[in-house]
Parts: structure tokens; C-alpha cells; sequence
């Protein structure tokens, strides 16, 4: 097991029937670092996170997260990592309370874990007094804070966030990515996409995919000197221009 | 292990929380034991019967009397000639006819051997069977009555007569069932779906906001379908004749007119449901339950009216495949005219005036 | 004549427990040949309002008029001449491309030739598409026919439900390209947004949260209000330092804003002995302090807290 790396990636692709939606994509991800996954729509993101979350099995190439193997041990790699979809994947007609236990009792903690855990969510989110309430009831920008807090409840080594912050307000946008940073400083490793290229900002590492393949990686500030841009937006438009593939 | 009873713990409140599932999953059963176990039955009772008396001596007298009694029969009238007994069948007035021979009791006591005529509608084989069955059994008691003390036998004969389906088959009542509910499926559950469907996709937001009126956004989405109806009838009257043998017997352009009729009143239907429903699922619910399944039990193809209890007989009025279902039985098994259906025509007319004045005065020219 | 003029719009959903506020009393009018933006994150109102104006829904009460039409007594007119673009750009996913724009074309009572000038250039980069089914066009190509079938009656008046939500940043830059040609046409544009850095491509912005207007100006005008002192501080450790600079009571808030923090204090004294102070004092390296104008997103970030 590899302690430091929380991903490797060695050329990983996939294909589907003749079209190739990843292009041996090689790369590595630290323990703690926050990753920023970008890439135009179709350009393969979502087919490669599905491949390291261990949804879908690669057509070739190498991967392990959190140390495990995709191809043979992808049990063990649901088990240790978070996932946040941009639909939140929170049940809506149960209550806050409800869901954090769901999803407690679903990643096989302890009944005082979950009981421990509960409290002490509701009390960082300063959702108290909404405990009983159900989800469809919340704000969006509380529902998101709470589908992040619930995919980390386990305490996983890697939590994967897919688009997490569409049509929030400004405010509720920083204060979820406070979170992020929070989970990151307690060492769980972050791998996040995103639209908002403010975001990819905040991010340690960024990659970012055009058709298929891993065109641009390294930090921010380095992307940016690279291609002499003023902002990850610049950065970002010149390498998709580029592509030749759209959705 | 643990995780396996969360699950079972959030679908569980999942459940609980969905009124319209918990409504199904509990009310159901309970409707449907009801309504089979009391109103719904292959069961005969009560059907309605008529008698010929030719002979009106004291045998007749008894047999007819012991028909009269019996659960299964209720006597109509008594009538005094064949083409009364014709007449009182076209009006679909009864099911089932008695006729006993002038001198019947003179035959049985002087020959020892007698006759009765059955006479039944086999439009519906089924019941005609039944019916025709029960007749001969309450016959035959009277006939083992009268035979205990005598050393010769009596023989009474039933000569049983199955009108307009001699072979009995049972293709001559399920088609015109099968029309009733085809048409009543594509035009009122399709259309309302596709109705709802331009909501659900947001493209009726779009065609609202021009100049097009919603009046002819309505008119123009049942058009499809009332083609595809009158495909359907087609093919469904080149099988019955060609395939399964079931006559056209009256007017096909009578037919034809009253079908088209129908298909009217179920696209009137799609368009109501339509008003109502906010999703494709809904509509297609709705569409099943209060249009697909009534037709089913109350159009009278599968459960004869007559047997059901007063108060569902009355629920079965308002059901526009029942008075379809006549009609078409009538025309195309029977043979009779426009004579014979224009109370039922006029129904249904009243029906869809009505249906298509309230649809499309409560179409949403607004999304809310 | 105003192309659109609202006047105290107000309209509540009732829901099983409560009532949801969607706009509390909306007042604001686009002029002529203008791009005039609404700028807030989901639920503030947007598409309720959008709603109201091409008179798809009834308001609870107020006024409003478009080209100088009533939206509840007037509909017929409204709804004959205006352009409307809602959110999923709602176009017949199983028709092709050339027969959504004929089927609009013609409810319109128009044809693709006659007003062809006006939707060229959009309509030239997915012509190579013609036949193909709607439904399988990339986001930024479902975009431009959308836009290309809102147009095609030479509407005096667009409507854009948030147009460039979900579409990759090429085309959503592309998009408001095209805007800007239509605009000198003479269209008036009035469109709807999440996104918070378009606000500067409007010619005027309505800033919108939970039903209310935070604030109606020129872009310019929006940032010229901002009169807190506003600071870009930048570290090592990023997130330390924030919540370090949030414990100090002369700040009056600090947010990230990509590599660097935006910190807005309270009064104008002494502000960057302050952040000075605060980095030598937590020992930060590779420190950088600016006094920066604010962009529309500290504005509105602000205006949030009033």
C-alpha cells in the first residue's frame, strides 16, 4: 500500500466501442492535497471519476485509490472513499437526522459513531434546530453543506465532489469550500470538479482534460505563468479551444 | 449486516411518506376484494328473461313458475309471440327466452315425451351457456319430480337456440370489448401523455408564448391520434372478420360512425386528464385507473352488467365504453340498425359535448 | 417606450406548510436596445419573474409591461411578438435542427429566409447540423439553436432564462458575443444569470436575492457603490490565514476569491499595517497585500449581508 499517494493513474483509458473517452491518463494525487479535476463538458471528467470511484472498470491502463486496485478491488475502494454528486444525493423526503444516520449505518459505522457523528454535524453546520426537519425543506446552499459533511462522515482517505457548487449564492459557495478546507487539513484528500474557475483557484493541483487526455497539470500559479493568463479562466479557455470534441 | 436493515429502515420511510403509494398499496386490496368478491362476477343472477307460453296449462305453469323463482332468472315479461320475443332481444331488454309448445302438458302425459325452447343472446356465450344451463337443470328437477312415482319415464327435451352466435364463439363478445378498450387506451391515456409530456419537457412553455392558440395546440395534438384510431379500428375489423371469423353484420358505415364517435369521447377524456396532471407518470396513472380499468369492469364485455349490484350497475352508466360496447355489439354481432342504437348514440353525443366543453375551457393557458 | 417596465411585482407560492416569497415587490424597466442583466443564484426569483413577463404566470399582484403591453390583460400581443428562451433550452429533442426552426419559424407565421440575416451568424455554426436530432447536440450547439428559434420572428424584446447555465466557458463566451451583435440591432435583451462575473457584459444589472433587488446600476455603478475598503492579501496557507484575518475586529468579512483573499474592513485606517501584522505575527511566507477595486461579486456579496 502506498501511504503518501491517495491516487495513481497510469495511463488509464477507456473506450467505448471505437470512441475513446479517456486517452491514457497519467497522474498522481497527495494525501491531503486539494486536486482540481477540470475539463470541458465531454472531454472524459466523468468517465474518469467513474473509473476511480470504482463504478466503471477501465479498458486499460493502471489505478489505485486509497491504495487499492481498480480492476480487483473496487469493494474496498467504495468503502474508503466519499461521494458528492451535483444532484446531492440526499433523500429528500427524510429528515436531516435521518439521512446522516442512513448514510452512517451504510458506510458500516458504529451505532455510537453515528450517534457522535450526528451531533457533532449538526452542530458545525448550525443545524440544531433542523434536525427534524426533512431535506426538501432545507435552502440549497444548507442541503449542499450537508451532502458534503454526510459523503465524509466516515472519515474516508479520498472524497470525490462532482460539480458540487452550481446556482449557489457567493457566500454559500466560500462557505462550502471552508469546508473543504477544514477536511482537508484533517487529511482527507479532496478531488474535486468544477464550472467555477475561481474554485479551480483554491485548488493545490488542477488538471485539465481535452479530448480525453490530461493537456495542462500542476498548481495554479504555475498553470497561469505558463500561459502568461491573469486567471484560470484564460488558462482554461485557451487549452479548450483547442478541443475538437464537444458533448 | 447492519447496513443491509438501514436500507430496509429508508424504504420503509420512503414509503410511509408517499401518500399517493401508501393510498395504493393499502387501499387497493381492500377495493379489490370488495369489488370482486361482491360486484364483480362471472356469476349469474338475476338475468333478465322472458316467457312464451303457447301451452298455459298447469306443467307450464309450474316449470315456469320454478324458473321465475329461481335466483338466477327474473322474469321480464310474458310474451305472446315470436316476433315479440325478437323484438324484446333487439331492445337487449333479456338474455334468455322460454318457449313451451301449444299442449305441452297433453304431450308429456299422452307420449311421455315433451318439448322446451330455449332461446338465448349469444353474443355473449358465455352468460348464454351459463344461463341455458341453469334453465335445463331447473327443467330437469321438474322432470325428476314428476317422474318418481311413475313407472314410465317422462323426457322433457330442451331445444336450446343460441341467437346471433351459434357457434358460440367467444370472439363475438371480445371484440367489440377489445375496441372499446383500444380506442379508449390510445386516445385517452396517449394523448394525455403527450399533452403533459410538452409540459414536462418545457417546451409548452415555449408554443405558449406565441402567437399560436392553445385551442389549436389541443386540436392539433389529438389529430395524430384519431388517425392512429381509425388505423386501429381497421385492423382490428380486417382480424376479426378474416382471422377470427366474426361477422360484420349491419351497417359498416354505421360502424365506422360510431366508433369515430368514441374515439372523440376518449380524446375529450385525454384532454381532461391532461389539465390535471403535472407529470407523464401521472397522466398515465390517472389514465389507467379512471379510464383503462372502468372500462375493463364496467364496459360489461368481461362482467355482465346485469349481475353487478344496483349501485355499481348505476357507476357503470357513466363509463362511455359501456354504451360503445352496446353499440358496437348491437351493429356489427347483431345486425340491427340505427334504430336500435340511437338512445345509446345520444349518450354518448351528450357525453363528449360535454367532456370536450369542460377540457378545453379548463386548459392552462398559463403555466399555474 | 420602455421595452419592459415592472412595477411592485409581487408572487408567493403556497406549499403544504408554508408560503414561499419568490418576489417580494419588484420594481425595474429596460430601455431600449439595452442588455439588461438579473443577477442571483438559484431560488432569488428569476424564473418566476420571467414567468410573470412573458405572461406565463399570473403575479400576485403589481403591474408590469412589455412594449407597452399589460402582461395579464394584454397576453395575445405579448405573446405574439416576444422572443422567450427559458432555462433547458426547450427545444423538440426528436426533431432535427432545421425542423425546430421551420416549426417556430412558422407558428410565428414567418419563414428561416425572412428574418434569415438576423440569426446568421449563430445559425451558420451549427448549419453543418441541420439533420441532425436536437437531442444530440452538445450543450453549447442545443444553446444557439435555442437562441436562433427565439429569434426568428424578429422579436422587438428577448428573453433569456439563464442561458449559459451548464454550457462549457467557450460557448458561454461565444454566447454573449452573439448578444452584444443582436443588441445592435436593436433588440432589447433582458437575461438571467448565476453567474456572477457575467454581470459586467450587461449594460445594467438587477442584483437579486431571495425576491428582492439588492441593488439596479450600470456594472460600473454597482462597484462605484462599494465604499467599505476592500484588500487582497495572498500566503502560504491559505486557509489559516483567512480564518486569522477573520478573528480581528476591524474586518468586517474575508472570502476567498481564488488565489487570493478579498478582506473588506470596517473603517479605512491602518488596514494594511493590520494585515501586515497579522502575517509576521502567524509567520507567513510568500506574503502579497494589494488595495484592489471591487468586482460585482464582493458587491453583491456585500449588499447579502445588509
Amino acid at each position: 500500500m502506498q501511504k503518501e499517494k491517495v491516487i495513481t493513474a497510469n495511463e488509464l483509458t477507456k473506450r467505448f466501442g471505437t470512441f475513446t473517452a479517456v486517452d491514457k491518463i497519467t497522474f498522481e494525487v497527495d494525501k491531503g492535497e486539494i486536486f482540481g479535476f477540470l475539463g470541458a463538458n465531454g472531454a472524459g471528467k466523468t468517465t474518469a471519476m467513474r473509473m476511480l470511484c470504482g463504478l466503471s472498470l477501465p479498458t486499460s491502463g493502471l489505478a489505485t485509490v486509497a491504495g487499492y486496485d481498480v480492476y480487483k478491488q473496487n469493494e474496498l475502494i467504495k468503502k474508503n472513499i466519499g461521494y458528492m454528486s451535483q444532484k446531492f444525493s440526499l433523500y429528500e423526503d427524510l429528515t436531516v437526522r435521518e439521512n446522516i444516520q442512513f448514510y452512517g449505518g451504510i458506510y458500516g459505522l458504529t451505532d455510537e459513531r453515528i450517534k457522535e457523528k450526528t451531533d457533532l454535524l449538526l452542530k458545525q453546520l448550525q443545524l440544531e434546530e433542523a434536525g427534524k426537519k426533512l431535506v426538501r425543506a432545507l435552502p440549497l446552499g444548507w442541503k449542499q453543506k450537508l451532502a458534503f459533511s454526510i459523503a465524509i462522515v466516515h472519515d474516508p482517505a479520498i472524497v470525490f465532489l462532482d460539480e458540487p457548487t452550481g446556482g449557489v449564492d457567493p457566500i454559500t459557495r466560500r462557505e462550502f469550500w471552508s469546508l473543504i478546507y477544514e477536511a482537508s487539513e484533517r487529511g482527507i484528500t479532496i478531488f474535486v470538479t468544477t464550472h467555477y474557475m475561481d474554485e479551480a483557484e483554491y485548488c493545490d493541483r488542477v488538471s485539465i482534460m481535452v479530448d480525453g487526455r490530461i493537456d495542462a497539470l500542476d498548481s495554479p500559479a504555475n498553470l497561469m505563468r505558463d500561459y502568461a493568463a491573469n486567471s484560470m479562466d484564460e488558462v482554461f479557455l485557451h487549452l479548450a479551444r483547442k478541443a475538437v470534441r464537444s458533448e | 449486516m447492519k447496513q443491509f436493515f438501514i436500507f430496509v429502515k429508508k424504504e420503509w420511510l420512503h414509503i410511509w411518506r408517499d401518500k399517493r403509494t401508501l393510498f395504493i398499496l393499502i387501499w387497493m386490496p381492500i377495493v379489490q376484494i370488495l369489488l370482486y368478491g361482491f360486484a364483480l362476477t362471472n356469476e349469474v343472477k338475476n338475468s333478465k328473461i322472458a316467457i312464451f307460453d303457447e301451452a298455459k296449462d298447469e306443467a307450464s305453469t309450474t316449470i315456469s313458475q320454478e324458473i321465475s323463482a329461481s335466483r338466477y332468472f327474473s322474469l321480464l315479461k310474458n310474451v305472446d309471440s315470436y316476433k315479440e320475443i325478437e323484438a324484446t332481444f333487439r331492445q337487449g331488454k333479456i338474455r334468455l327466452a322460454v318457449v313451451f309448445p301449444r299442449g305441452f302438458r297433453n304431450d308429456l302425459l299422452h307420449t311421455n315425451h315433451a318439448q322446451i325452447q330455449l332461446i338465448a343472446d349469444a353474443s355473449d356465450p358465455n352468460t348464454a351457456n351459463m344461463l341455458t344451463n341453469y334453465a335445463t337443470s331447473i327443467i330437469n328437477d321438474y322432470q325428476q319430480s314428476i317422474n318418481q312415482n311413475e313407472k314410465l319415464p317422462y323426457t322433457i327435451k330442451t331445444q336450446v337456440r343460441m341467437l346471433y352466435n351459434p357457434e358460440l364463439k367467444g370472439a363475438y363478445n371480445f371484440v367489440p370489448g377489445v375496441m372499446a378498450l383500444v380506442l379508449m387506451l390510445v386516445c385517452a391515456m396517449m394523448t394525455s401523455i403527450s399533452i403533459v409530456r410538452e409540459k414536462e419537457m418545457g417546451t409548452m412553455e415555449v408554443i405558449l408564448v406565441s402567437p399560436l392558440k392553445p385551442f389549436r395546440i389541443i386540436i392539433a395534438k389529438t389529430i395524430p391520434y384519431l388517425l392512429v384510431s381509425m388505423l386501429n379500428i381497421a385492423s382490428i375489423l380486417l382480424l376479426s372478420v378474416y382471422a377470427l371469423d366474426v361477422p360484420i353484420r349491419g351497417n359498416f358505415g354505421l360502424l365506422i360512425g360510431e366508433s369515430i364517435l368514441f374515439t372523440i369521447t376518449s380524446l375529450s377524456l385525454g384532454i381532461l386528464i391532461s389539465n390535471t396532471a403535472k407529470t407523464q407518470q401521472t397522466a398515465q396513472f390517472t389514465s389507467l385507473m379512471s379510464l383503462f380499468l372502468p372500462t375493463l369492469l364496467f364496459s360489461g364485455f368481461l362482467f355482465p352488467i346485469e349481475n353487478m349490484p344496483i349501485a355499481l350497475q348505476v357507476i357503470s352508466n357513466i363509463v362511455p365504453a359501456k354504451w360503445y360496447y352496446i353499440i358496437v355489439k348491437d351493429v356489427m354481432i347483431k345486425g340491427l340498425g340505427f334504430g336500435a342504437v340511437w338512445k345509446e348514440t345520444m349518450i354518448l353525443i351528450v357525453m363528449t359535448l360535454a367532456l370536450l366543453g369542460i377540457s378545453i375551457r379548463n386548459f392552462k393557458i398559463r403555466l399555474a | 417606450m420602455q421595452p419592459v417596465v415592472v412595477e411592485n411585482i409581487v408572487k408567493t407560492y403556497p406549499t403544504k406548510k408554508t408560503v414561499v416569497n419568490a418576489l417580494r415587490g419588484i420594481s425595474f424597466s429596460v430601455d431600449p436596445g439595452e442588455i439588461f442583466g438579473i443577477i442571483g443564484p438559484d431560488g432569488a426569483g428569476k424564473t418566476s419573474l420571467f414567468r410573470i413577463l412573458t405572461t406565463l404566470l399570473l403575479a400576485d399582484s403589481g403591474n408590469a409591461f412589455v412594449d407597452g403591453f399589460d402582461v395579464v390583460k394584454d397576453y395575445k400581443q405579448i405573446r405574439n411578438r416576444v422572443g422567450y428562451m427559458p432555462g433547458k433550452f426547450s427545444l423538440y429533442q426528436d426533431l432535427t435542427v432545421q425542423e425546430n426552426l421551420e416549426f417556430f419559424a412558422t407558428i410565428f407565421d414567418t419563414t428561416i429566409q425572412k428574418n434569415y440575416d438576423l440569426i446568421k451568424e449563430i445559425y451558420q455554426q451549427i448549419e453543418p447540423f441541420k439533420n441532425r436530432k436536437a437531442g444530440q447536440l452538445s450543450g453549447g450547439m442545443k444553446q444557439k439553436l435555442a437562441l436562433s428559434c427565439a429569434l426568428i420572428h424578429k422579436p422587438s424584446v428577448l428573453f433569456l432564462d439563464e442561458p449559459t447555465t451548464g454550457v462549457d466557458a467557450v460557448s458561454r463566451k461565444e454566447f454573449w458575443e452573439m448578444l452584444h451583435r443582436l443588441k445592435e440591432q436593436g433588440i432589447s435583451i433582458l437575461v438571467s444569470t448565476a453567474y456572477m462575473d457575467e454581470a459586467s457584459l450587461c449594460d445594467r444589472v438587477a442584483l437579486i436575492l431571495k425576491g428582492e433587488i439588492l441593488s439596479i446600476n450600470t456594472p460600473k455603478g454597482v462597484t462605484d457603490e462599494f465604499k467599505n475598503p476592500l484588500w487582497a492579501i495572498r500566503a502560504d496557507e491559505m486557509f489559516r490565514l483567512m480564518n486569522a484575518i477573520k478573528a480581528d475586529p476591524s474586518v468586517e468579512s474575508c472570502y476567498p476569491f481564488g488565489q487570493y483573499h478579498h478582506v473588506v474592513f470596517k473603517t479605512h485606517e491602518n488596514n494594511k499595517e493590520k494585515l501586515e501584522q497579522i502575517t509576521q505575527k502567524g509567520k507567513y511566507t510568500s506574503v502579497e497585500i494589494n488595495s484592489i477595486k471591487p468586482n460585482i461579486e464582493d458587491c453583491f456579496m456585500a449588499l447579502m449581508k445588509e
